[in-house]
């Protein structure tokens, strides 16, 4: 036991000590929360360059004059006495990027209508420009039909339901938004660590092998020691590093609207400038995620992602351990060997991307029970209160699966670390984990 | 007093018999060379004497008792072949790391790290890396490690590899003294005049099989051919007698083997009566690695891979 309390700290102590550790660990939630600080400012200035776009409006649509939209960047500008063709080779000179014909139309069905533009016009703004058509044509055909347009507005219906969930404890509110963000965010977490983490393993045994260390240690240390001490000093390391980030991520919302004011008065100010709709959408968002927040058990799902965060790492850093004691020296050689312990780990993402639209489905049941998918698809289902006996089954599974797996890739572990130049295929694996002693 | 005893060791691998029925024992403050060419089964001999293999068949007697590899591993340094450092680490922090997996506690380790660094004038190397070394202080810092525990049974699996004849003598020289303070010493090798130099007693193994045990001088006796070299200060004009023959001349020198029932004095006599001017007279042993060479050739260079029904 003395002996891999001194592996496990060698590891940890050796990774967590590495500049390269602390230079990741601090820059990553950095280079996140940065993203998405210039993501919100641009898209708080909005684009900056104005497009001037002309109409040759012959069949009088818009009656001569088209107002300038709230925080659009497009200005239109209705041109009288052109004709499509005449227009065509001046309007680049005039400043214009494009032009919009608009010919003599039936309001009933509308057709022919051309935007002309010297380079493909953006997709946003050709949605923008229909947009206005639209709505154009809409009055147009409201005045012919007689409706008063306020009429129609209230007419209008945009309704969203609430669902609530009848269990025992009594009716609850669903928010499937939340619960959907929630799950594959965790799944997603779990994907990662597991493919981040294990091939840390992988490589790390690796070293020991390629430098030659590997029979120094295990003339002193038994290889399942040796192992076993690896796989908890570097899970350790991912914990540090977690907890650092979330101690991070926690001190950066605090400072990020001290040092940005101005970007978040700017949003503030344009939630106010905008209509009253988007205002109070905004805020019922936030009580909407608020609400969501607190209806989820928060504890249930945290000691969820914390069995399966370490029953999928120990599970799949020993496969990875056992597949880097077996490469020699060259990469290419592990990316091959690596492959068969990558491939459940993706269709565990898969399924989870399904898993969390659709908890209860037959497939979302198998990849959570299935012990090598089961951590990453449980984390997609965890949010739609999974039944007791699943939950039980699925951890029950992955903890047998694991002690399986340890015991059969540390036999694999102790042949493969002690040989050297030689190409080792899947067969020969499966020999050495199946052989008795 | 035998510190290691191996009875009847095997370990057949799948397509191997790598030890086949070895048995030697070794005593207590002894230098005991392990001989053989690559592919004789040295290695697994060794990883069984070390507790990382397991034997198939046979048994292991280590200081009087069953050889137990948890607790006697303690009092084993192994040196292997392949061996290497963590590149990254410090070598300070990688000598306290392995004294401590040898059970050494963190202060005793420091302080007979220090000795051993004086010693060896390592003492400016604690905060470099090991990737900073060359391949002979690497090969020193390894020495080091290995014995620093003051193991009863140190393996040494080609020491001498990678190091200028300066730092041979000086590790040579350790290995005199620690077999002087009692400790005990296998010393694996394909050199064979660091064989002649320093061990006391050796085993030739060749095909997973032991060929020849015993100690160094009694086995080049064993081997000898009679031969004899005659130094003149000038070569006399006859040198044909019943007694002799001749095998070879090297300048004013010749080479003779002695027949069967005659001594080396009818040799002497016959030239002293011939009036020739007799500067030196040897006998010359067979070096180790002529009976080395003597007693692996005929056998296939590369061992052949066979099926092994066991």
């Amino acid at each position: 036991m003395n002996k891999i309390w001194l592996v496990i700290q060698r590891e940890y102590l050796s990774r967590v000590r590495k500049k390269s550790f602390l230079i990741t660990t601090i820059l990553v939630p950095v280079i996140i929360i940065g993203f998405y600080a210039v993501i919100i400012a641009i898209s708080v200035s909005g684009s900056s360059a104005v497009e001037k776009v002309a109409v040759v409006d012959k069949g009088n649509l818009f009656d001569g004059h088209i107002p300038a939209g709230k925080n659009e960047s497009t200005v239109y500008a209705v041109v009288p006495d052109e004709t499509e063709q005449s227009f065509k080779g001046k309007y680049n000179k005039q400043g214009y990027s494009s032009f919009l014909y608009i010919p003599e139309i039936d309001y009933k069905k509308p057709a022919g209508i051309i935007l002309h533009s010297q380079s493909a016009v953006s997709l946003s703004t050709k949605n923008k420009i229909e947009r206005r058509i639209n709505q154009a044509i809409e009055a147009k055909r409201m005045s012919i039909a007689h409706i008063d347009p306020e009429q129609y507005k209230s007419i209008n219906s945009d309704i969203s339901i609430d669902n609530t969930v009848d269990s025992e404890k009594g009716g609850k509110k669903s928010v499937a938004g939340i619960a959907f963000a929630v799950s594959f965010g965790a799944g997603i977490l779990i994907y990662m660590i597991l493919l981040i983490y294990g091939t840390m393993v992988m490589r790390g045994v690796m070293e020991e092998k390629t430098n030659r260390i590997a029979e120094v240690i295990v003339s002193s240390v038994k290889p399942f020691q040796l192992m076993l001490g690896k796989i908890i000093g570097i899970g350790g390391v991912g914990l540090t590093q977690f907890a650092i980030w979330i101690i991070l991520m926690a001190i950066l919302q605090f400072v990020i609207p001290l040092i940005f004011p101005a970007m978040f008065h700017q949003m503030a100010e344009q939630s106010m400038n905008g209509t009253a709709i988007p205002q109070s959408g905004s805020s019922s968002m936030i009580m909407t995620i608020t609400e969501g927040l607190q209806s989820l058990n928060i504890v249930k799902i945290l000691v969820c992602f914390i069995f399966y965060f370490i029953g999928g790492y120990l599970l799949y850093a020993s496969l990875f351990a056992a597949v880097g004691s077996v490469v020699s020296e060259d990469q290419q050689e592990a990316q091959q060997l690596v492959f068969p312990i990558m491939m459940p780990i993706i269709l565990g993402f898969v399924i989870m991307t399904k898993a969390a639209s659709d908890p209860n489905s037959s497939l979302a049941l198998f990849g959570s029970l299935f012990p090598l998918t089961s951590p990453i698809v449980m984390m997609g289902r965890i949010t739609y209160d999974v039944p007791w006996w699943q939950l039980g089954l699925s951890m029950l599974l992955l903890i047998l699966c694991f002690l399986l797996f340890t015991w059969l890739t540390a036999k694999i572990y102790r042949t493969g670390i002690l040989m050297y130049g030689k190409k080792i295929t899947w067969k020969e694996m499966s020999k050495w984990a199946f052989r008795r002693s | 007093m035998d510190l290691l005893e191996v009875r009847n060791l095997k370990k057949y691998f799948a397509t191997q018999k790598a030890v086949d029925d070895i048995s030697f024992t070794i005593e207590q403050g002894t230098i005991f060379g392990l001989l053989g060419p690559n592919g004789a089964g040295k290695t697994t001999l060794l990883r069984m004497i070390t507790g990382i293999f397991y034997p198939d068949n046979g048994e292991i007697l280590f200081d009087g008792r069953k050889f137990d590899p948890l607790e006697d591993i303690q009092h084993i340094g192994y040196m292997p072949e392949e061996r290497g450092l963590y590149k990254k680490m410090k070598i300070g922090e990688q000598a306290i790391y392995l004294a401590q997996l040898k059970g050494l506690s963190k202060t005793v380790a420091i302080q007979k790290i220090k000795e051993w660094f004086t010693k060896f004038e390592m003492q400016t190397w604690w905060n470099k890396k090991v990737e900073d070394l060359s391949k002979g202080m690497g090969q020193k810092l390894q020495f080091v490690t290995t014995v620093l525990h003051e193991p009863k049974l140190i393996i040494l699996d080609e020491p001498f590899s990678g190091l200028d004849p300066v730092n041979t003598n000086l590790i040579k020289e350790e290995i005199f003294n620690l077999a002087k303070k009692g400790c005990t010493v296998i010393f694996s090798t394909h050199r064979m005049e660091q064989v002649e130099e320093i061990c006391d007693k050796i085993i030739l193994v060749n095909k997973g099989t032991k060929i020849l045990d015993g100690a160094v001088h009694t086995i080049k006796q064993q081997f000898k051919e009679n031969l004899f070299k005659i130094g003149f200060d000038e070569l006399p004009v006859f040198y044909d007698d019943e007694s002799f023959e001749l095998v070879g001349k090297q300048d004013s020198s010749l080479i003779v083997r002695i027949k069967e029932n005659s001594r080396p004095n009818h040799l002497l006599q016959y030239f002293l009566q011939q009036n020739a001017g007799i500067i030196s007279f040897n006998e010359m042993l067979p070096s180790l690695n002529d009976i080395f060479i003597k007693l692996v050739e005929g056998t296939p260079l590369a061992r052949q891979f066979q099926p092994v029904n066991a």
